[in-house]
């Protein structure tokens, strides 16, 4: 069985999280895991796989380039395809991964799955991938015909290896690469918290809220949760100036998949429910018993936000203090 | 410049779907389709560089898709579009990201434009592919997902949101630009723009597609989550919501 190739994204020195899951998935699904790496801290963080399920890491070290250009590292990952003939190349579905990986699917005449929430191996040893269309309201299993099949994972689904030892660390030169795109510069956002799309605990509120100041009890739920935590938020609220729309959860916004999901004051519309029914446990707090997000959600409270939710904190931080 | 959108018709995010018979996607008997709400977006930037320009130039929308699709082709005309070609056919729907990124790709080559622009998904599919292999076939560069363009002469300036911040990607034409939204508030099509759009060409013509990789192996609708408990009312609901919450889900 050829290997899987998993494109492994750094943050400085770091593996990010959502690449160690689809090295996990990966792992998973048997035969040889080949992680690339692409950056000045490559090799350092091809040094912290161990455990991750990958036998070895393809370091890309790249000292001249100082900015990111999509075109280099998919140059990279298309020598190391033609190399390894893989029979599946994945990426994590983050803002990188969505980039780069339609590029490289093109590049190499591949198919692509994007936004993959399950995998499997077929008897002859295919990837096939299930995910969401029409903003999850079905499904589609698909493969490649002949050629690799490319796939970019949803972060959250997957999970990662954690077993199994060091992979051997190789370093690879750049190849030459027609550089199109720049990453000139890369302005974080002010409050260097997590992205909702990456945070292992949403808190969403919407329009129940009734204002933008009453998000301080959300603020104090998710703190609760001490830095696993990220805020989200409804369409609504975000329309109405209450929230930046980096956190609006839904089909004109994030997908998130966390492992706890609470929707505070949010009706539950189809397009909210496109961007998180694929949360392993999803808490409602709702005034109305009929408001559809009770029908996706595990577990329901109704009653009035502002006194449910700052019980809720202090409960939940006495549970897990 | 020459200005090309790429543009589809899918059904509406609020339309019920159910599998359709023999095929592995919905039934589209009864399904309301309509723009795709990304494509708004680009079609608006497009119309905002053709009027930054004194109106030089030429926006020119091409959609792969079913003899139905000239109902959303007209609406990107009555925005203001100058004229639209319609890569006909009739499985349009059943079609692969990679076979209509070839036969989009070829047509803005027949074209001659030099920038192409168009939604960053296709909320029906939603595989966020079409805009990267267009560029990557024409050897162009390309961003997604912009949230903010900026073109002075050949060099573009593009934004977007990725987790935790904002990137600025620069490149030049020609390019593919995908559009977020936020990008712009799309215009309406008005009465005036309705009745001119009527007049403007459609041109229709075959699609050169690619070859597709992709098998499709089934399409399904998901379980119903099996959800639905309320634990309780009001304050008193909340030591219950912990305990499971720790003992059931395990989540805390
Ligand atoms: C093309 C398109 C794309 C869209 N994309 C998105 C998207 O990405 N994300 C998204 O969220 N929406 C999206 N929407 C909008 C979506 O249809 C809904 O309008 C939106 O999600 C509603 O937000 P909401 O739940 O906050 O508000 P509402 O629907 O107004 O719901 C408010 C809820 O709060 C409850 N409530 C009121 N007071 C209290 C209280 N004191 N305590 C507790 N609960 C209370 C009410 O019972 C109600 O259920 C999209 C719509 C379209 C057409």
């Amino acid at each position: 069985m050829s290997a899987i190739l998993v494109y492994v994204e750094t943050k400085d020195d770091q593996p990010k999280k959502a690449s160690l899951e689809a090295l996990g998935a990966a792992s998973r699904l048997g035969g040889d895991v080949v992680a690339l790496l692409y950056g000045r801290h490559a090799r350092a963080a091809a040094a912290k796989l161990t455990g991750s399920g990958a036998a070895k890491a393809l370091a890309v070290e790249d000292a001249q380039r100082t900015h990111f250009s999509p075109e280099a590292v998919v140059a990279a990952l298309a020598a190391a395809a033609a190399t390894l003939a893989p029979r599946a190349i994945f990426f994590a579905a983050t803002s990188q991964g969505r980039d780069l990986a339609p590029r490289l699917a093109e590049k190499l005449g591949c198919a692509q799955a994007s936004d993959c929430t399950e995998l499997r191996s077929s008897g002859d040893g295919k990837v096939e991938a299930r995910r969401p269309v029409l903003a999850g309201k079905a499904y589609t299993w698909i493969r490649a015909k002949n050629s690799t099949l490319v796939a970019t994972l949803r972060p959250n689904v997957f999970a990662e290896a954690k077993s199994g030892g060091a992979p051997a660390v190789e370093s690879m030169p750049a190849p030459a690469a027609d550089l199109k795109s720049i990453v000139k510069e890369i302005v974080a956002s002010a409050s260097g918290k997590l992205d909702v799309s990456e945070a292992p605990v949403v808190v969403s509120g919407g329009r129940g809220l009734k204002e933008a100041s009453n998000w301080k009890v959300l603020e104090d739920l998710a703190a609760a949760f001490g830095g696993r935590a990220a805020l989200g938020a409804s369409r609504a609220v975000v329309d109405a100036g209450w929230r930046p729309h980096a956190e609006q959860v839904g089909q004109t916004g994030k997908t998130v998949a966390p492992q706890l999901y609470f929707a505070v004051g949010i009706s539950g519309a189809i397009q909210h429910l496109a961007g998180m029914r694929t949360a392993k446990t999803i808490v409602a707090i709702n005034k109305d018993p009929e408001a559809p997000i009770f029908k996706v959600a595990d577990y329901g409270i109704v009653g009035d936000a502002l006194e449910v939710v700052p019980a809720l904190t202090a409960a939940i931080k006495k549970a897990i203090g | 410049m020459k200005i090309a959108v790429c543009m589809k018709r899918v059904p509406a995010t609020d339309t019920k779907v159910k599998p359709g018979a023999g095929r592995p996607w919905i039934d589209s008997t009864g399904v309301e389709y309509v723009l795709n709400p990304y494509d708004e977006f680009a079609i608006e930037e497009a119309l905002r560089l053709k009027e930054a320009r004194g109106g030089a130039g030429e926006v020119v929308v091409v959609c792969v898709g079913s003899a139905d699709a000239q109902k959303e082709l007209r609406t990107a005309l009555a925005m203001g579009a100058d004229r639209a070609i319609l890569l006909e056919d009739a499985q349009a729907e059943l079609r692969d990201a990679q076979e209509i990124a070839g036969a989009l790709a070829a047509a803005v080559q027949e074209l001659g434009s030099e920038l192409v622009l168009l939604g960053k998904t296709g909320v029906d599919r939603d595989q966020s592919q079409t805009g990267q292999r267009v560029a990557t076939r024409l050897g162009w560069g390309c961003a997604i997902e912009c949230a903010k363009i900026a073109i002075d002469g050949s060099a573009i300036r593009a934004e977007r949101e990725i987790e935790g911040g904002r990137e600025v990607l620069e490149l030049s034409l020609p390019a593919v630009l995908s559009c977020e939204k936020g990008l712009n508030e799309p215009r309406y099509a008005g009465l005036k723009g309705i009745m001119a759009a009527k007049k403007k060409p459609l041109e229709t013509k075959a699609p050169q597609y690619a070859a597709a990789q992709v098998e499709v192996l089934s399409f399904e609708m998901p379980p119903e989550r099996s959800g639905g408990r309320i634990v309780g009312s009001g304050v008193d609901a909340v030591a219950e919501l912990v305990r499971l919450l720790q003992q059931e889900a395990k989540v805390l």
